[in-house]
């Protein structure tokens, strides 16, 4: 009776081991099984670039959090962020007429400036990282919204002055929203943020401080140096999600980014454990967000009612995530 | 010693394994009530998983436990609290809320599991519970005080007296002691007679064998998840323990050591961080040991973490070589030649969840880079599996994780990173601390090597006989001060002592 009672817990030690690494690349596998067998189009190349597509955005962004979560912060600015940097690159071509580059810079440099803000706030104050950066999330989504004067900010908008603008959006520009370019520098930013955070030492030294960051400390390495750089990131890969965003849609809308937040978080904390890394990791982030996008694409085909999708959507996402963090609680 | 079962806690055949390691391999205990059990053995020898299982914190073990000749099924926490078995954790912080009163903290149990039907707190009522706890068991602490407020020492009191709320008949104190001074241990020991008077049972882990002696009638020695030998302790020398615990025959602690310092190398001037470090001035020639004597609380570790430039900027002038530091960060300090081995391990001195190659590469990162930045897993792996052989490292490679390992490795792990960088001054912190005796043997080793290649060493610690045994010269320190300067071969322990615990010479 002994020998089956060890037995049995040692079967499911395995097996919650089992799901903790390879459970989000089988709820995947999952839903595109149901999807394929219940849909007519779900399995074609057009659709399936579709969800390449459609995640893109929140991949993006999501990869950017999940290098502040790697130094043991959270950077809930990155929707505002995203806002922000939205609103300056469109106006940059709208309002002031500036050629493709100029306007890219711009939204980039107020992301750093974003970024050193966030990074300033959390290592000088000592206040947890999330509760500062929801402080500033509001603070970066009120300055969009001042900056665009609350209002969508697109080609022949009308002026305060009463003029229409004359600015053009580049042609080159738009590219960067549409297929094949948005899905490519999606892929680059993972990848990018891949290779930094495993192969160099700058993301090894980021891990140490997210494991312990006073053994970090204790250990010489400038802590504080590498959260900046971490907030930096973050606030310039949510600034990059933001361009690409304009781009996709040709226009800023208010609180354009804001829509991102919940999902960039929701992918980069199912992507903790894709492959037992047990950390945030790139990687696991875009498995994350592609779980999120084959599931609301796979709806979208099954005609579930745009008004009940989210119930749906969150209760995938809560069994994807008791699958990832059930073994934390043995 | 073998009467009746009644009163009697047996353990048969107990074994249990973790992914890659077997921790128990068929352990046998037995404690009786009234009695005070000593369970030593070495690092890693599965005390510590023994006790555990009896806690209920492992459901997954093949064995049996039987209390009064009984069958307990112990499996979860409570299925032990049920039986009358509680222990009192080392890390008493995880087991204490801060942020309430001692009277909540001791009525925990009653408060969370005895207010069945009933929804309003008597606050009269806790208070006067608790006080009846601390009063039976001759404790002094306000009830209404905060937790958070109190000493480590008083802390451990109010888990002893939380256990006490309930019908604990056996109470594992696992390594109590440790972190007290020699007043806080007295009392405990005071407690400890008490309880033992009142029929409770206690199983004592404790690595400092000359307290066994004065609180323990019985021994269990347990060495590789066995148990190699158990009597009273009366029977037995602390030769014989310690042998018992090695498992081969102990020879000279303290390595021989051989060369004589050369010029003085490092130099503190003056060191202040508030009213911890009031003032402190040290010197270290090159290949010199010196030791930091002083009670728990006397300002070591705030002393080795100012040097150490942990505390921020303090006041004070540093000097390597004649050299002038400017230490205002760790950062500067590991770039100056600097290296801290810091006391409290699992916080500061080493990343459990990481691998050990990524553990003993930390403090040398940029010397395994390619073009910059890019890690060279290749160089990474080599220069850690050197230091794991060098240091005699437990582990079945470098990709395993430090979680695993035991006290003694952890230790090894957390010295051997600062081996890698080759640091001129190297500042020891209660190295030894909750490490088992072969461990604290290769420790001395390697301390004593530095000192052979002309490294200095500062090496802070509250046990008298290590700094006799190790050092050249020795600081005492009292109350944020250094109030004397000793060489080793002309003092005594007695004069030591003495120093730490602020009395004034002739």
């Amino acid at each position: 009776m002994k020998t089956t009672d060890t037995g049995a817990a040692l079967k499911g030690f395995r097996l919650f081991d089992w799901l903790y690494k390879y459970g989000t690349l089988l709820t995947i596998v999952l839903l595109i099984v149901i999807f394929w067998a219940s849909t007519d189009h779900f399995f074609s190349n057009t659709n399936l670039i579709n969800i390449l597509r459609s995640i893109s955005i929140v991949t993006i962004i999501a990869t950017g959090l999940t290098v502040s979560l790697a130094v043991g912060g959270f950077d809930l600015s990155v929707g505002s962020t995203a806002s922000v940097a939205c609103a300056v690159v469109i106006s940059m071509f709208v309002w002031h007429g500036q050629p493709l580059g100029v306007g890219i810079a711009a939204a980039l440099m107020a992301c750093l400036v974003v970024g050193l803000v966030n990074a300033l706030l959390v290592t000088r104050f000592n206040i947890q990282d999330m509760l500062m950066t929801l402080a500033t999330m509001f603070v970066f989504q009120g300055l969009a919204l001042t900056y665009s004067r609350g209002a969508t900010i697109s080609e022949n908008m009308i002026l305060p002055s009463g003029d229409f603008a004359t600015g053009k959006i580049p042609q080159s520009f738009s590219l960067l929203g549409r297929v094949p370019w948005i899905i490519i520098i999606m892929l680059i930013v993972v990848l990018a943020v891949h290779l930094f955070l495993n192969y160099t030492k700058y993301g090894r030294y980021m891990y140490m401080i997210g494991g312990n960051p006073e053994a970090a400390k204790l250990s010489g390495i400038p802590v504080n140096r590498y959260r900046l750089l971490a907030y930096v990131i973050s606030a310039l890969l949510a600034g990059l999600g933001g361009i690409v965003l304009g781009a996709r849609v040709g226009s800023a809308e208010v609180n354009a980014g804001a829509p991102y937040l919940m999902e960039a978080v929701a992918a980069a904390f199912i992507g903790f454990s894709v492959l037992g890394s047990g950390k945030p990791n790139a990687l696991g982030t875009f498995a994350g967000a592609v779980l999120i996008g084959v599931l609301s694409n796979g709806l979208i085909m099954l005609s579930v009612p745009y008004y009940a999708m989210d119930i749906v959507k969150g209760g995938v996402l809560a069994a994807a995530l008791a699958i990832t963090y059930f073994r934390g609680r043995h | 010693m073998t009467q009746t079962a009644a009163g009697l806690l047996e353990m048969r055949g107990i074994s249990i394994a973790f992914p890659g390691v077997q921790a128990l391999g068929g352990a046998d205990f037995t404690a009786a009530a009234g009695r005070a059990h000593a369970l030593i053995g070495a690092n890693g020898a599965g005390k510590s998983t023994l006790m555990k299982v009896l806690a209920g914190a492992y459901g997954h073990y093949t064995g049996s436990i039987r209390i009064d000749g009984r069958e307990a099924k112990i499996r979860t926490p409570r299925d032990a609290k049920a039986h009358g078995i509680q222990v009192v954790y080392q890390e008493v912080d995880t087991a204490l809320v801060p942020n309430l009163s001692v009277g909540e903290n001791i009525m925990m149990e009653k408060l969370v599991h005895e207010m069945k039907g009933r929804h309003r707190v008597r606050w009269g009522d806790i208070h006067r519970a608790a006080q009846a706890v601390l009063g039976r068991l001759e404790v002094s602490i306000p009830t209404r005080k905060l937790v958070q407020e109190l000493s480590l020492a008083e802390k451990q009191m109010v888990l002893i007296a939380r256990a006490m709320t309930t019908a604990c008949r056996f109470l594992i104190l696992d390594e109590p002691t440790a972190p007290l001074s020699q007043a806080e241990t007295e009392r405990l020991f005071r407690l400890v007679r008490l309880l033992k008077s009142q029929g409770t049972g206690i199983i004592f882990i404790s690595h400092r064998l000359p307290e066994l002696y004065e609180i323990c009638e019985d021994i269990t020695i347990m060495r590789d998840g066995r148990v190699v030998a158990r009597g009273e302790i009366k029977d037995m020398t602390q030769q014989q323990i310690v042998e018992h615990m090695l498992g081969s025959k102990w020879e000279g602690q303290f390595p021989r050591r051989t060369n004589t310092p050369g010029e003085v190398m490092f130099e503190a001037k003056d060191i202040r961080d508030g009213d911890k470090v009031k003032g402190a001035s040290l010197f270290i020639r090159a290949g010199e040991i010196v030791g930091l004597a002083g009670l728990v609380g006397a300002g070591k570790t705030e002393l080795c973490r100012a040097l150490f430039g942990a505390s921020g900027q303090v006041a004070g002038e540093l000097k390597l070589g004649g050299r002038r530091l400017a230490v205002a960060s760790p950062h500067d300090a590991v770039r100056s030649g600097l290296a801290l081995v810091p006391e409290e391990r699992r916080r500061e001195g080493v990343f459990v969840e990481e691998t050990v190659t990524a553990n003993l590469t930390v403090a040398t990162l940029p010397q395994y880079t390619r073009l910059g930045a890019w890690l060279s897993a290749a160089r990474e792996r080599l220069a850690a599996g050197g230091m794991i052989a060098r240091l005699g490292v437990k582990t079945p490679d470098g990709s395993a994780r430090v979680a695993n390992l035991s006290g003694g490795n952890q230790q090894k792990i957390a010295i051997g990173k600062w081996l890698l960088a080759d640091a001129e001054v190297y500042i020891f912190d209660e190295p030894t601390k909750g490490v088992d005796v072969g461990a604290k043997r290769d420790i001395y080793e390697l301390v004593a090597g530095l000192a052979a290649r002309g490294k200095c060493v500062l090496y802070a610690s509250s046990e008298v006989p290590e700094i006799m045994g190790l050092t050249d010269r020795v600081y005492v320190m009292y109350d944020g001060r250094i109030v004397r300067e000793l060489e080793t071969d002309r003092t005594s322990e007695d004069e030591i002592m003495l120093y730490s615990t602020g009395g004034t010479g002739s």
